[in-house]
């Protein structure tokens, strides 16, 4: 049980995909300023990575060790266009805001190193705690950032003002810099600064 | 000075291992080497004895940007006076209440007068900087046990020259801030920093809040005047909208609107010489910026465009307008930013100096390349020296495999 619960745990602060691997800047930077496309660019990411690493978990034994990165990718693209049209169903607005994004899941580096890394040889209850756990970890650290940039950047959270802006007549002049994609990699920086700091095995050596 | 010595001796134990304040260590230890020459000299082979040391090197750079000071203050208060004394105006809030005190006339004609106001405004943004920045370098000191040095005296001096003079001083809290901190005390502190970290703040601000640091509005001090740069006005109009307030000889002297100590060119070829003369900047830096600047404001006119204006503008403007002469003498010659090999300082130099044409020239959002280009050449410096050892380390083996 213990095994699950690191399997599940591990990824928020102990393995975080972003924090301790750095995978998944792409998307971390660039549908990070706004909270609401993140909500959305998070529940489809944890899903891709869920769907994914159940399907290559049940079927790790028959997939052909030399064409095994075909076949991951086969099943992930598939996954990515069931929640692709999902959006543009349901959620047209947002996947117009998400535009390339989506699609552009496939090639998080997340979701396919979850399914050679962990899903190739691990049962498939395990891949599920596993994804769900790395979707989570991933999503934290997205949410944190766009919490910042939506706040400082524009003094919304989810689109209500928060800190009233001057040019609607408040007090607080939005911060430009943080609507713009490098603000991702500052507070990216400074998140696993204080990661680091708390939890100091995760410093690298210095060579 | 027998005294004093005594007093910082009879202090030294509180701070040492043991001592109630150790933690603060880095506090002392800062007061006692600005007063005295530090204790610790390296002796012995293989260490060249040199009596240029940090502390000197630093106060150099600041001596040499003694001239930029003087024309920041004048300057700013030139400008804001003739504009008061054409469209009418006077001086606001405390500033104004102190200028009266200090017996200022407002006349752009009296140089008291121009230091004054220059001063009203400067001195803020200085001391602000120094305060706030100062703060951030103790407290990392503190924390990780290192000496406060005196690299900070130069970044602290150089941030306010480069900032206009409306800047508010909450922003340049946060400008400095930002360049202290993510610009060079994350990396490791001073010689770790592999960008300028005057610069890092500038360009923290430029993008965060570019209302207050580019434009029109910003750089005269006096209320809702519109004075824009040089610069801005050839992106508009080419040489003639120029040539319409400003001579050349305006430009070179720095008798125009822009930030604070960058406009004059002329005391930027002091600090120049003084940097060269006493080893402390690199020629090779300078020259190769400055050729490269040439190549491409020679050859953009001979180019020519019915579209842009700015492709029109030669050589002998883009080196005395906005913050060519001040980045190419005072940052470019950045030890720590800049490339470390001989052979890189040429290509170094080079790319800042055409790619600040470059980007002044063919980008219409940025009328001003200089900062960006600088930047630009900090994160490439030490590819470039990678590149230059790589190649010297192949030649020689070539030799020995012969």
């Amino acid at each position: 049980m213990s095994k699950a619960k690191d399997v599940f745990l591990d990824p928020l602060f102990n393995k975080n995909p972003i924090g301790l691997q750095i995978l998944g800047i792409c998307s971390a930077l660039a549908v990070t300023s706004k909270l609401e496309t993140v909500v959305a660019m998070c529940l489809a990411v944890t899903f891709v990575i869920t769907g994914s690493n159940v399907s290559i978990s049940l079927i790790r034994r028959q997939i052909p060790s030399n064409i095994r990165i075909i076949v991951e990718i086969t099943i992930i693209a598939t996954l990515v266009i069931i929640v692709d049209q999902f959006l543009q169903a349901y959620a047209f607005g947002i996947s117009k805001q998400l535009s390339i994004f989506v699609g552009l899941i496939i090639t998080n580096c997340i979701v396919l190193g979850r399914a050679e890394g962990f899903a190739m040889k691990n049962p498939p209850g395990l891949s599920f705690l596993d994804g769900v756990g790395n979707g989570l970890g991933y999503s934290l650290v997205l949410l944190l950032v766009a919490f910042f940039r939506e706040l400082l950047g524009a003094g919304k959270l989810l689109g209500i003002t928060i800190l009233s802006t001057t040019n609607e007549g408040g007090w607080y002049l939005p911060n430009g810099l943080m609507l713009l994609p490098p603000s991702a990699f500052f507070i990216i920086g400074l998140l696993i600064w204080i990661l680091r700091t708390w939890k100091t095995d995760q410093i690298e050596e210095e060579n | 000075m027998k005294a004093l010595r005594t007093v910082l001796d009879k202090l030294r134990p509180h701070f040492t291992q043991g001592g109630k304040l150790a933690r603060l260590y880095p506090l002392f230890e800062a007061a006692d080497s600005f007063l005295y020459t530090p204790g610790e000299v390296t002796a012995g082979a293989p260490h060249v004895r040199d009596a240029i040391d940090l502390k000197r090197v630093m106060i150099t750079v600041v001596f040499a940007l003694l001239p930029c000071f003087f024309m920041a203050m004048w300057n700013t208060g030139y400008q804001a006076n003739s504009i008061m004394q054409t469209s009418g105006g006077s001086v606001e809030g405390w500033r104004g209440a102190l200028l009266n005190v200090l017996g200022y006339t407002a006349s752009p004609d009296r140089m008291l007068d121009n230091l004054l106001l220059g001063a009203a405004w400067f001195i803020p943004i200085y001391l602000v900087t120094n305060i706030v920045g100062g703060l951030w370098e103790a407290l990392f000191s503190s924390i990780r046990g290192h000496e406060i040095n005196e690299g900070f005296l130069v970044t602290g001096s150089l941030f306010p020259l480069i900032c206009p003079p409306t800047l508010p001083l909450w922003q340049v809290a946060l400008g400095i801030s930002f360049g202290v901190v993510i610009g060079k005390e994350i990396f490791g502190g001073t010689g770790k920093n592999f960008l300028n970290p005057a610069l890092t703040g500038r360009a923290f601000l430029f993008f965060a809040y570019p209302a207050q640091i580019s434009g029109d509005k910003v750089w005269v001090a006096a209320d809702g005047v519109s004075g824009a740069t040089a610069l801005s006005r050839a992106a508009e109009g080419g040489v003639e909208a120029i040539t319409a307030t400003i001579s050349w000889f305006d430009a070179f002297i720095g008798t125009i609107p822009g930030s604070m100590g960058e406009t004059s060119a002329l005391a930027c070829l002091f600090g120049a010489a003084v940097l060269v003369l006493t080893g402390i900047g690199s020629w090779r830096i300078m020259l190769s910026a400055l050729s490269g600047a040439l190549f491409l404001s020679i050859l953009f006119p001979l180019i020519g465009s019915s579209t842009n204006p700015m492709f029109e503008l030669g050589p002998q403007w883009h080196l005395v307008l906005g913050g060519f002469a001040f980045g190419l003498v005072f940052m470019t010659t950045d030890p720590v930013s800049g490339a470390m090999t001989d052979e890189g300082k040429w290509v170094y130099g080079f790319l800042i100096g055409s790619m600040c044409i470059m980007i002044r020239v063919v980008n219409p959002a940025f009328p001003e390349g200089m900062m960006l280009a600088i930047l630009f050449g900090n994160v490439f410096a030490p590819l470039i020296d990678q590149m230059v050892l790589k190649f010297h380390i192949k030649r020689r083996l070539r030799h020995v495999e012969g």
